[in-house]
């Protein structure tokens, strides 16, 4: 069951809980219960609203850096991913397989803002050996949804 | 200057929906539960597909019972999905929906003056093309008290000896009604003591929430004297793809090939392409849509009860068939009077056959906030109607 609410609210963190209990056939109180223990054992680990900002005024630049790493003896890339993670700038750290260790991503007001960032935060870090700055120019898709894509039901009002 | 009219196609009705679409069409704003076709869009592996066979210049004809491959998926699928073992070469067509395999079946099975007896309310082409086939059609009437199944008395009872087929839609459009296998199992008994051969449109058969789909065709028995149907549209969302297909004994399945050859040649190239990845890749996809409509199910049918509608649960397709009878009102007054008051279709019971008098088909094929909308307004409509009362 608990799997069937995280489907059912992945998409959709707005729902009304009192549709979904009726949804899943489950008592109202149990659902919000098995929510909040979600949250307390960090299943669910927040709730975004996922913002086109370039239709708004406001000047916003993403990047993604490709980061190669030393890993730490011990500690494996877990402590250099932290010490990346904790800047407010950062906004996602992955692991990766391939080419490079780490994909960090970054947001800013400005190009010369995120530059800044990696020249004087990221790339002294001691055990950062180098680093890939690729700056998003727009954002197509992001967290499965389709920035552009019209939501006209272009269906026939009654059909058989 | 000579009428050139077929006195037998003048003679037959035009679809009680298309009626109601002149009337829901003039109004622009109003929202509509209407529609019998998947809110989602074809996954986007399938349309990719269709795309690839145009761009490498796949615009020719197929053999006219479809691509090998296509056909070769279908029966794997069958087999899969619903332990349906069919052979591709001779046992399988490609057609354009089920809606044209339906009524070339009935074309290639009945002589004239042959009965076939057609529970309703049911899907608005069976009783028609019965009628351009020189078949009769001898209705049905499926009772709410049954949750609109098919009984083995109601089956007794609409036999004569003149009775050649029966068609059967489960899960049904507009009531959502399943049959599970030993309620098969009971009919079953029926057709092959009569000698009757069975139409099964499953074309809904994907949507089924309550246990697994059962084919009549895999019962003891029925296999030779069965036509099953089903097709693309409902269970990957593919309406506008226009493709179906029909499977069964491979005399019958010629003699549709036949009809199917001279009158459409085959179907569309482009459809078929798409319907391969369809049938190959699309599993996830469908338990996605499925879950969804499950969830939107669960909701209406709490919604409608809470308004005092008596509602049974159905357990397949995309509909809801709320009773509307303790409002003192046809179905055709309910759902025009409710277009008029609070700008919401819904489609009359009626236009699936007389016995879908007093009760109204609900679409849950469209998105949550749109369902709650226009709930909320049909309560309200309810709500004054009950005061008048």
């Amino acid at each position: 069951m608990r799997n069937k609410i995280l489907k059912a609210i992945e998409n959709n963190a707005k729902v009304d809980i009192k549709d979904l209990a009726i949804m899943l056939e489950m008592n109202e109180a149990d659902l919000a219960n098995e929510i909040a223990e979600c949250e307390r054992e960090k299943i669910i680990c927040g709730y975004h609203t996922l913002i086109n900002w370039d239709k708004t005024e406001d000047e916003k630049v993403t990047a993604l850096i490709e980061v190669k790493v030393t890993p730490q003896r011990g500690l494996g890339f877990d402590k250099i991913a932290e010490r990346i993670y904790r800047f407010s700038e950062v906004s996602s750290v992955f692991l990766m397989s391939g080419g490079f260790d780490l994909t960090v991503i970054v947001e800013g007001k400005t190009m010369k803002e995120v530059a800044l960032f990696v020249s004087q935060k990221l790339a002294p870090l001691e055990s950062v050996l180098s680093t890939a700055t690729c700056f998003v120019l727009k954002k197509y898709k992001d967290d499965g949804v389709i920035f552009e894509e019209p939501s006209k039901d272009e269906r026939m009002l009654v059909s058989p | 200057m000579r009428n050139f009219l077929a006195n037998k196609v003048v003679d037959i009705q035009p679809s009680g929906i298309r009626k109601f679409f002149d009337i829901v069409s003039e109004m622009k704003d109003a929202i509509s539960l209407g529609v019998g076709e998947p809110d989602f869009d074809t996954p986007w592996n399938v349309r990719e597909e269709g795309i690839f066979s145009l761009e490498k210049g796949r615009t020719f004809y197929t053999s006219n019972a479809g691509l090998f491959e296509l056909r070769e998926e279908i029966c794997i699928y069958l087999n899969r999905r619903y332990s349906l073992r069919y052979d591709y070469l001779t046992e399988t067509i490609v057609t354009v929906g089920g809606s044209e395999a339906i009524d070339i079946a009935l074309r290639a099975t009945v002589n004239p003056g042959d009965e076939v007896i057609i529970p309703q309310p049911c899907y608005v082409s069976y009783e028609p093309c019965t009628i351009l086939a020189d078949a009769v059609p001898v209705i049905l009437d499926l009772k709410a008290e049954n949750d609109f199944k098919l009984t083995k008395q109601e089956l007794i009872d609409s036999i004569t000896d003149k009775t050649k087929i029966l068609i059967l839609a489960f899960p049904n459009n507009p009531t959502g009604a399943t049959m599970n296998k030993a309620e098969l199992e009971e009919i079953a008994e029926v057709i092959i003591e009569k000698d009757i051969l069975v139409i099964s449109d499953e074309i809904y058969s994907e949507l089924t929430y309550k246990g697994e789909h059962v084919s009549i065709a895999s019962l003891p028995g029925m296999r030779e004297r069965t036509i099953v149907i089903n097709g693309f549209s409902k269970s990957f969302a593919m309406t506008g793809w226009r493709l179906g297909y029909a499977v069964g004994p491979k005399d019958i399945i010629e003699q549709m090939t036949k009809i199917h050859q001279f009158a459409i040649m085959c179907a569309p190239t482009t459809s078929q392409y798409a319907a391969i990845e369809a049938m190959r890749n699309c599993d996830d996809a469908v338990a996605m849509m499925k879950d969804s409509y499950d969830q939107r199910r669960k909701f209406l049918i709490h919604t409608f009860r809470e308004m005092g509608l008596e509602c049974f649960e159905p357990f397949g397709a995309f509909y809801l068939f709320p009773s509307i009878k303790s409002l003192g009102m046809t179905s055709d007054e309910f759902a025009t009077e409710l277009l008029k008051e609070q700008k919401v279709a819904v489609v009359p019971g009626t236009a699936f056959g007389n016995s879908g008098e007093g009760f109204i088909r609900i679409s849950y094929a469209y998105s949550l906030d749109k369902l709650k909308e226009a709930t909320s307004r049909i309560g309200e409509f309810v709500k004054t109607r009950r005061e008048k009362l």
